[in-house]
């Protein structure tokens, strides 16, 4: 019913240059990277192109570009695949996560804790959502193997110091991985600044296809493949090559990073523009996540009393597609566990709204969602 | 945009999903909602009314009808409201019917609430019963079409304002035409069969639910005749209802029936056959559909249970939402805590809770 798309965070549409670069591979070039006849040949000489594409984007080496399915499997590999090496190599068995992670960082974590015996812990977050690198020092200890921390939380939006915090890994010689996938759809990530051991995006963030993503490991970060079979993936990630996506997440990084300033530029003037608005214009509610290091295109608010999902619902009976924290196509109605996390209480946590603009989000668009917003939020607290 | 907006319960059964169909049809803004309701989920017993696959199939059929769904939780006031009430009535010594509580607390109460958040102007229901406006402007409640399928029993409690802002396209057709309009539609669950049980049991027998979230259910007492005598023992009130003659556990030389209970001394009362008929009730929290009630006693048909045939008899009301409803010959299985429910052909007058009877 929604016209209006806010939901960005979620994901977005395939853009046309995308959808032209892979046009090809679903056609004339079919073969697989593997085959050693012409067909394969061509089929493996794009896929390198998109490789070597991939690391120019991020400046690291072209082996260090693990093609996965998705953001979730990129975190998963990385987990569940340093995790068993460092379990193979006899070394210690502690794990860091935050407290904002997404969950498959989350949930493959507690899955290593419950059925592998790795010992987990959970780094708390201050009142922005955000992860303090002391935080991650002092829990540190001679049997941590890894750090988890995510680069920007989609609920949220807020970005954590990453370099920092990695930089106090190496120190001390325990891999940090970061889940990059919110904020590689904004920022041109560079893994020298970064600093990371590995790193999760996914595609359809960026105006790339759905099912593919990437996971960057640093040479030399011992990783066990959680998917076995082939010797695809120097060995990381077993499967023939989806080539059509793989090419279309090369072209849409390629372009998140040519296009980055003038993206952030009309995305950061909107979401400043909803957030003062909201704020302004709406009774006991308040900015979730922090009010400037946060994602370019991501407003997240809580309003008191009020029920997100149905928040979600009215608004998109009102022609805009908005999420909320506790958002869940089966009425979960379990307040945002991140919010939670960050001090607010069930009233508040449960009424969470994300407003996340676009790279082709027009003014016009935002404006009449903030004239529509208060009513719709004033009608739901008369009415319940 | 300007035509009315709707908001249809849906639960993936033929039902509300042809009610859906046919209000898209006749160019309503349709939208769907499915409420998710509360069951032992410990018990991996889902809630039949919204199962995760019931909550998935009234999505696809929205998708498929192309209007949108939204799931809402309702799981708590589900059980703070119906399944509370159901549990205290049986503790009480009576049946409840716990239809009537949803219907009254969670669909014409939370729901419709939400559907007005959405900016409805109605809310629909696959209910076989009609609505009509009459001279006076007041919305009269009418039996379906359909006289196997007549749902009006369980809606006598909506208030004119519920019923002004209410839509059952079902009510004018049989249930054989819902199924061949659902094939024509090509739902789904066009062949799906019908169900009976209480949503919130899963399919589980009501005592073995009492039993695990009521213990005190289990309560033995004695089992006593018209006259008094002790004929047996019973394991707690909560597991007869009136009528019931199997599973009573005595062995007098006649075929006895449960005639009563008497909660103060925790006895089950049972007499022969002919001690079953009641000719008169007592009913409480009457309700009359055009919001008054009449001045004076008058001749209806009376509906005991869901499933009763209508029974003619002189309805008298009285102070406090009361009523006392005769009938001309006793009638069996008149049981506290269902509703009894009046009606003058096909028009639904009301009803109330029945209370207590006299012979």
């Amino acid at each position: 019913m929604s016209d209006v798309y806010l939901d960005h965070a979620a994901t977005t549409p395939v853009d046309e240059k995308v959808l032209k670069a892979m046009q090809p591979y679903f056609g004339d070039i079919f073969g697989n990277p593997s085959s050693v006849h012409t067909f394969g040949q061509r089929a493996d000489a794009a896929l390198q192109k998109a490789r070597r594409s991939m690391a120019g984007t991020f400046g690291c080496q072209p082996k260090e570009v693990i093609f996965t399915s998705c953001g979730s499997e990129s975190d998963n590999l990385a987990l569940r695949g340093a995790a068993l090496a460092a379990r193979d190599q006899g070394k210690g068995n502690h794990i860091l996560i935050s407290g904002v992670e997404h969950h498959a960082v989350t949930h493959t974590a507690q899955q290593l804790e419950r059925l592998f015996g790795f010992d987990l812990e959970c780094i708390p977050v201050d009142r922005y959502g955000g992860v303090n690198p002391d935080s991650v020092a002092e829990r540190i200890r001679p049997d941590t193997i890894l750090v988890s921390i995510i680069h920007a939380n989609n609920e949220i939006g807020t970005l954590n110091p990453i370099s920092e915090i990695s930089t106090l890994c190496r120190e001390r010689d325990v891999l940090i991985h970061t889940d990059a996938v919110q904020g590689a759809a904004h920022f041109p990530l560079k893994m020298d600044d970064l600093k990371v051991d590995m790193l999760s995006i996914g595609a359809h963030k960026f105006y790339g296809p759905k099912g593919v993503g990437a996971l960057y490991v640093r040479e030399g970060t011992p990783l066990i493949p959680v998917q076995t079979g082939g010797s695809q993936e120097f060995g990381k990630r077993a499967a023939t090559e989806n080539l059509p996506l793989i090419v279309g997440m090369a072209k849409a990084l390629q372009m998140v990073h040519e296009e980055a300033d003038q993206r952030l530029k009309n995305t950061q003037k909107l979401r400043d523009r909803v957030i003062s608005n909201v704020l302004g214009a709406i009774p006991d509610s308040t900015l979730t996540g922090h009010p400037e290091r946060r994602l370019p295109n991501h407003a997240s608010f809580a309003f008191q009393g009020l029920d997100g999902n149905l928040l979600v619902s009215a608004l998109d009976v009102e022609g805009f597609a908005c999420s909320s924290g506790s958002a869940c196509k089966t009425g979960n109605p379990e307040p945002s566990s991140v919010l939670l996390s960050m001090g607010f209480d069930r009233g508040w946590a449960k009424g969470s709204l994300r407003v996340t603009v676009g790279k082709d989000t027009h003014q016009k668009d935002v404006d009449v969602f903030l004239d529509v917003l208060p009513v719709v939020v004033k009608r739901l607290r008369e009415l319940t | 945009m300007g035509s009315p907006r709707v908001v249809v319960g849906m639960s993936g059964g033929v039902d509300s999903s042809v009610t859906a169909a046919l209000l898209k049809e006749q160019g309503y803004q349709v939208i769907g909602m499915t409420l998710r309701l509360w069951s032992e989920e410990h018990l991996g017993l889902d809630n039949r009314c919204c199962t995760t696959d019931a909550v998935g199939d009234a999505r696809s059929i929205a998708g498929q009808l192309q209007i949108p769904h939204y799931t809402v939780d309702a799981k708590q006031i589900f059980h703070e409201t119906v399944v509370s009430a159901f549990i205290e009535g049986y503790q009480k010594g009576i049946t409840p019917n716990p239809c009537l509580t949803c219907n009254r607390h969670i669909r014409w109460g939370f729901m419709y609430q939400r559907a007005r958040a959405l900016g409805a102007d109605y809310m629909a229901t696959g209910h076989y019963a009609r609505l009509r406006e009459n001279r006076n402007g007041k919305v009269q409640l009418l039996k379906g079409v359909d006289p196997d399928k007549d749902q009006s029993y369980v809606l006598y409690m909506l208030s004119q304002d519920d019923l002004r802002h209410t839509l059952l396209p079902l009510g004018d057709y049989t249930k054989y035409e819902v199924r061949k309009m659902a094939e024509e539609f090509q739902l789904p669950a066009a062949h799906r069969p019908d169900s009976q049980d209480l949503c919130f049991l899963g399919g589980d027998d009501y005592r073995d639910f009492l039993l695990r979230n009521q213990p005190t259910v289990h309560h033995p007492g004695p089992i006593l005749d018209t006259e008094g005598e002790k004929l047996g023992e019973h394991q707690g009130l909560a597991f007869f209802t009136i009528g019931q003659r199997k599973g009573l556990g005595i062995s007098p030389p006649r075929p006895h029936y449960v005639l009563g209970k008497d909660p103060e001394r925790n006895a089950l009362l049972v007499g022969t056959r002919d001690e079953l008929g009641q000719s008169s009730l007592q009913a409480r929290d009457v309700h009359w559909v055009s919001g008054s009630a009449p001045e004076a006693p008058l001749k209806a048909e009376i509906k005991i249970r869901y499933t009763a045939p209508a029974r003619e008899g002189v309805v008298t009301p009285q102070p406090d939402q009361k009523a006392k409803v005769q009938f001309p010959e006793p009638l069996r299985d008149i049981t506290p805590g269902q509703a009894a429910v009046f009606y003058q052909g096909e028009i639904c007058l009301g009803g109330g809770i029945i209370q207590g009877t006299s012979p």
